[in-house]
């Protein structure tokens, strides 16, 4: 649905050039919800602006819907967007226009006639549960709320993709997960594919099918969230399972499973202390449901060395598991199962 | 001089005040009138030729937007720059092609209105650059072309800060019309002059003065009348009005 090829962004020229984007490849495919995660200044909301083409990339194609944004003339290109819903993070709501003349705003853009364009806004706003503060202006209403008129807004043309950047960093973390359940619900109930950025990995875990990593405009990982789960080594799956620090443990070995699907129903630390006579220790475990099943991520502490525990490890590879050993602070090896 | 106490002194101060203001209104009101045309679309181009604006490439030419903003800035400038009292006379031959005549209040719009149009364009550019630009922004992600951003975006959402603008230049243009006043374009500034001045009489004066001030109070209080009517940037106030006690 959206096809990113060797984007590259660079904003001033020479010396105090910064490249906000070194050669981006992304693919998004229909029907998904895409996470795009990193810090600060990675270039995350350069690269969702490209992708409307609110910026224009320095080189490479953006595609969206079979449609080659970055060969289209402005006429064209105003088109095209209107396919393109955006969302914001300050929530970029005129202050002169109630509610509903915020969610007109867009069907008045696309000539759409007067009655029709308060039925329509006024279905949308219902939609997102705002039917009660159609005639409330911006000023009078709540982050979260604001937020809500602005996803309406982007919804009201019908668009086939909702682009939203860091939506929810604005807001508390209860409305965070009540603006994140209506964006699923939209991508469930309209078939919308979503593109967000986020900074958050609660974002990522609460509603994301895929993800990628940005970091200094490149991308490190991406993949649909099951994919980068059986991934060794994955950054984006360290983050989402954050297990802390790792004190160093001589003499002992350390590993990390990180178990998915169906592997996370099995009792995998008694079997191994019942099978092995090994006295296991857990120092760290970290588990989510995503996409409906249950993953995660546990540091176990073994004792002997990686030799000496080579059997049980191969054991828990065998049974799909992905296993890392952990040395002094850092990951020595991983294997994929 | 006049003598107060003369026969018909009061009936004809009053009649010549009454000719006097609506001469003063109907030169302000055709100019303000074409300030607006005139000075929105310009102080619109005064921002959107700007570097980064929305007219920055006007039919896809960038070095065409520079000229144009080139162009406007020497414009306003120099509009601003010349005093009122030398750029009424310059325009003289102008104003005699328009209007057909330089003398009375309908040749006196002229030069009004070419003092203010600068003026008010500055205003205007001030409050359009107010907007942020990340309704700009959102606009543009909705498929918006660039006038549907100066109609939806630009002018609703600075409307309160073009409005007191507008009040000032209004004010400033009353200001010029007296001026006029004293080159036979009619008005109170002529009846100030005429009767005042030339005639020394005191209570002419003064009556223009506060006839002067209650225009501009008026339009004062209108303009931050309807500017609080037009911006919804804050929650509206709650009464603050205490229920009284019951005795
Ligand atoms: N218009 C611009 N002009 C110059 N540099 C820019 C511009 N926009 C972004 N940059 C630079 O590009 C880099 C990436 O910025 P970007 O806004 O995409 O980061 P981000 O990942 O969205 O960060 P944040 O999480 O803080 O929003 C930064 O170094 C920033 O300074
Ligand atoms: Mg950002």
């Amino acid at each position: 649905m959206i096809s990113v090829k060797h984007v590259f962004k660079t904003f001033g020229s020479g010396a105090a050039a910064t490249t906000a984007l070194d050669d981006v490849s992304l693919e998004v495919a229909r029907g998904e919800i895409f996470g795009v995660i990193g810090q600060s200044g990675a270039g995350k909301s350069t690269l969702i602006r490209v992708i409307n083409l609110l910026e224009r990339p320095s080189s490479g194609t953006v595609t969206v819907d079979g449609e080659e944004l970055t060969r289209l003339s402005p006429d064209q290109l105003r088109l095209a967007r209107r396919k393109i819903g955006m969302v914001f993070q300050h929530f970029n709501l005129l202050a002169g226009r109630t509610a509903q003349g915020n969610v007109e705003l867009g069907l008045e853009i696309v000539g759409v006639s007067g009655a029709e364009r308060r039925r329509r806004s006024l279905e949308i706003l219902d939609l997102v549960g705002l039917a009660d503060k159609a005639g409330a202006y911006p000023a009078e209403l709540s982050g979260g709320q604001k937020q809500r008129v602005g996803i309406a807004r982007a919804l009201a043309g019908n668009p086939k993709i909702l682009l939203s950047d860091e939506a929810t960093s604005a807001l508390d973390p209860e409305t965070t997960r009540s603006i994140l359940d209506l964006v699923k619900t939209i991508n469930v109930q309209l078939g919308l594919t979503v593109l967000l950025i986020t900074h958050e990995m609660d974002v990522v875990k609460r509603v994301c099918d895929s993800a990628a990593m940005l970091e200094n405009g490149r991308i490190l990982e991406q993949g649909s969230i099951v994919s980068l789960l059986s991934t060794p080594g994955s950054r984006l799956v360290h983050e989402l399972f954050p297990l802390g620090e790792i004190a160093p443990h001589p003499g002992n070995t350390v590993i990390e499973i990180t178990f998915s699907g169906g592997s996370a129903d099995r009792p995998v630390i008694a079997q191994l202390a019942r099978t092995y006579g090994l006295d296991v220790s857990i120092l760290g475990a970290a588990v989510e449901t995503i996409g409906g099943n249950q993953a995660g991520r546990t540091r176990l502490e073994l004792p002997g060395t990686p030799l000496a525990n080579a059997a049980p490890i191969a054991d828990l590879r065998g049974q799909g598991l992905l296993v890392e050993i952990v040395g002094d602070g850092a990951v020595v090896e991983g294997s994929r199962a | 001089m006049i003598d107060p106490a003369a026969p018909g002194f009061w009936p004809g101060l009053f009649q010549v005040l009454l000719v006097g203001t609506g001469e003063t209104l109907y030169m302000v009101g055709v100019a303000v009138l074409f300030t607006v045309l005139v000075g929105l679309p310009l102080g619109v181009l005064l921002v959107g030729t700007e570097r980064g604006g929305l007219f920055e490439a006007p039919f896809g030419y960038r070095p065409l937007g520079r000229v144009i903003n080139r162009v406007l800035e020497f414009i306003v400038n120099l509009g601003r720059s010349v005093p009122f009292i030398i750029l009424m006379v310059a325009l003289i031959p102008f104003t005699r092609l328009v209007v057909g005549t330089f003398i009375g209040s309908t040749a006196a719009i002229v030069p009004l209105a070419v003092v203010a149009i600068p003026f008010f364009a500055r205003m205007v550019e001030i409050a359009i650059k107010e907007v942020d630009s990340g309704l700009i922004e959102a606009a543009e992600s909705l498929g918006a072309t660039r006038w549907q951003i100066v109609a939806k975006v630009l002018v609703p959402e600075s409307l309160s800060t073009l409005i007191l603008g507008l009040s000032t230049t209004v004010t400033s243009i009353i200001n010029f019309s007296a001026m006029v006043g004293t080159v036979a374009g009619g008005g109170l500034g002529q009846v100030a002059i005429q009767y005042g001045y030339q005639r020394y009489s005191t209570i002419h004066m003064v009556a223009v003065i506060i006839l002067i001030f209650i225009i501009v109070m008026m339009l004062q209080g209108l303009a931050t009348w309807l500017a609080r009517r037009f911006s919804h940037r804050t929650r509206p106030a709650r009464s603050r009005v205490a229920v009284p006690p019951a005795i």
